[in-house]
């Protein structure tokens, strides 16, 4: 039974982390129909502010005030947020007319000049950091035995405020309905007087904001920065793309619902089967929702266009 | 002075000439038929003056100004709304979202609630539908909502584009009696039919367009009884 707990546990918390990174993913294939592959590294970098933020402020540990987390994060986010505007602005704006295996190629260079520039010396360096210790691994709780770190709860309470947020912001704001008409037909949003480059803007600030928050919430979980270009980052965020991709690219409830998904199959494998496998369940889960629901599963089924 | 002035319009995609210089006005108030076969560029035209596809040559000035290179939703904000070739029902949206998206830009919350019920009132069977996904209306209701969805723009001109494609007959009717409503109500309409007879009986004048050039324009009444055009176009023989 304490085993149980603890693995539901862990999933709770990786899914949260997946959710927000898969949301970023899917809102920009939502309304540009392309894989942004860049958007690993944001939530690299997202990790990275986090870390250099709390240096620069002097909040190191456990005994930082509690505004530390909450400010940082908004820091964070905000970089990022900065960030994917930029990306957008300089690297896929430019190319919205082109064919889109141009994009996406372009999409991996811009993930190549991130992880590189990270290494720089005057920017992350090469070495590993310790993510400062801003929230308490003491138990808030004990549930079946089971020891709640105060982390793990922040963890799962800020990705599910983030989550509604989104949730609210894309079904029931103007911007939002900006953003589904987008999605669906960018010509027509335009005659409807959408701006649709601004909208394409948000998109972008607002999937790499939630990727800092993710890469802020990996940090915290996890404890160590590895360089910008290690793979930890990559198969982390391949993982959430799988997230997204499972629960249907371009749906945001779905990326949500995959995200756990593979996150609770992940831990739950790696619990009850083998530890060294979990990265196979994952892109087993994949392959079999690709061969056996191909649009996701709460994706719907389009024709493509011949 | 005319509310929109197409000049020496050229629009070219790749290699193809689509527009070849082509140059029209249309009066407030009036309503103006641009007819033609497939292919002839009736839809390029109507794209180039919403500004989504620039045109290589020409201009296009609405009430005085000139808005040849704005960006649509910029064009959108000076009065101009275009219901587009095959509709471009948000399929994804409810019915009733659709109308609120198509009033995206105006702010002021009273007026819009008048002009969206106005709109309702001339599609009653939009009413019904408000809350369902407007992708589950048939082929007239979704022709019915890309017109109620383009009046509540409160547009001073609207450009219809083929708001009778694949409809059966008995819609087709109810589409052009709407569109005589809205016309004596005063909204400037530039329509483009590929159904001439129709076009014709509600517009004032006429441009018959080939290959990307105005042949003839004139008095819809005119062009109605003209013996090339009804030969070419309203399939008398």
């Amino acid at each position: 039974m304490t085993k149980f707990v603890q693995v539901c546990l862990n999933g709770l918390t990786l899914g949260s982390l997946y959710a927000l990174i898969a949301l970023g993913y899917t809102l920009v294939y939502g309304v540009l129909r392309f894989i942004n592959f860049a958007h690993s590294d944001v939530v690299t970098i997202g990790a990275w502010m986090a870390f250099v933020f709390a240096g620069i402020l002097g909040w190191a540990g456990t005994d930082s005030p509690l505004i530390a987390m909450p400010v940082i994060l908004m820091l964070s986010m905000a970089v990022c947020a900065a960030l994917g505007f930029t990306i957008e602005r300089l690297a896929y704006r430019p190319l919205r007319r082109a064919p889109r295996l141009n994009v996406l190629i372009t999409a991996i260079g811009v993930s190549l000049l991130l992880q590189n520039a990270g290494q720089l010396k005057w920017i992350f360096g090469t070495q590993p950091q310790a993510m400062p210790k801003l929230l308490s691994e003491q138990a808030l709780f004990t549930l079946a035995g089971v020891k709640v770190p105060v982390v793990d709860v922040v963890v799962v309470v800020l990705a599910f405020v983030l989550l509604v947020a989104l949730q609210w912001l894309v079904f029931r704001t103007r911007l939002g309905q900006a953003m589904r008409a987008v999605s669906f037909d960018e010509r027509t949003a335009a005659l409807m007087g959408v701006n649709v480059d601004m909208v394409v803007s948000y998109t972008f600030m607002i999937g790499s904001a939630l990727a800092a928050a993710g890469g802020m919430i990996y940090g915290l979980k996890y404890g160590s920065l590895l360089q910008s270009a290690d793979s930890v980052w990559v198969l982390l965020g391949l993982k959430a793309f799988v997230a997204a991709v499972v629960g249907g690219i371009g749906n945001v409830r779905g990326a949500v619902a995959g995200a756990f998904l593979i996150a609770f199959i992940e831990m739950f494998g790696a619990a009850y089967r083998s530890p060294q496998m979990r990265d196979v369940y994952v892109f087993g889960i994949l392959i079999a929702v690709l061969i056996l629901k191909p649009g996701g599963l709460l994706g719907k089924a389009t024709v493509e266009k011949v | 002075m005319a509310l929109l002035e197409v000049s020496g319009l050229e629009v070219r995609y790749g290699g193809i000439h689509a527009l070849r210089g082509v140059s029209f006005t249309v009066d407030e108030g009036h309503v103006v038929a641009l007819i033609g076969g497939n292919g002839a560029g009736k839809t390029t035209t109507l794209r180039a003056i919403s500004g989504l596809v620039r045109p290589s040559k020409g201009t296009v000035r609405f009430a005085g100004t000139d808005i040849t290179t704005l960006a649509p939703h910029k064009i959108v904000a000076r009065g101009l709304s275009h219901a587009p070739e095959g509709r471009g029902i948000f399929a994804n949206l409810t019915v009733g979202e659709n109308l609120e998206i198509g009033s995206y830009l105006r702010r002021d919350r009273a007026a819009v609630a008048k002009d969206r019920d106005h709109a309702l009132s001339l599609f009653p069977r939009l009413k019904e539908r408000l809350a369902q996904n407007a992708g589950t209306l048939s082929g007239g209701e979704q022709q019915m909502l890309a017109i109620a969805r383009a009046l509540v723009a409160r547009p001073r001109l609207l450009l219809l584009d083929e708001p009778s494609l694949g409809l059966a007959p008995q819609m087709v009717q109810l589409i052009f009696k709407i569109v005589k409503t809205i016309a004596a109500e005063g909204t400037t309409i530039l329509l483009v039919e590929q159904n001439a007879h129709m076009a014709l009986a509600v517009a004032h004048t006429g441009h018959v367009l080939e290959v990307g050039t105005l042949v003839t324009s004139g008095p819809a009444r005119e062009l109605a009884a003209d013996d090339a055009i009804r030969k070419a176009y309203l399939g008398v023989h």
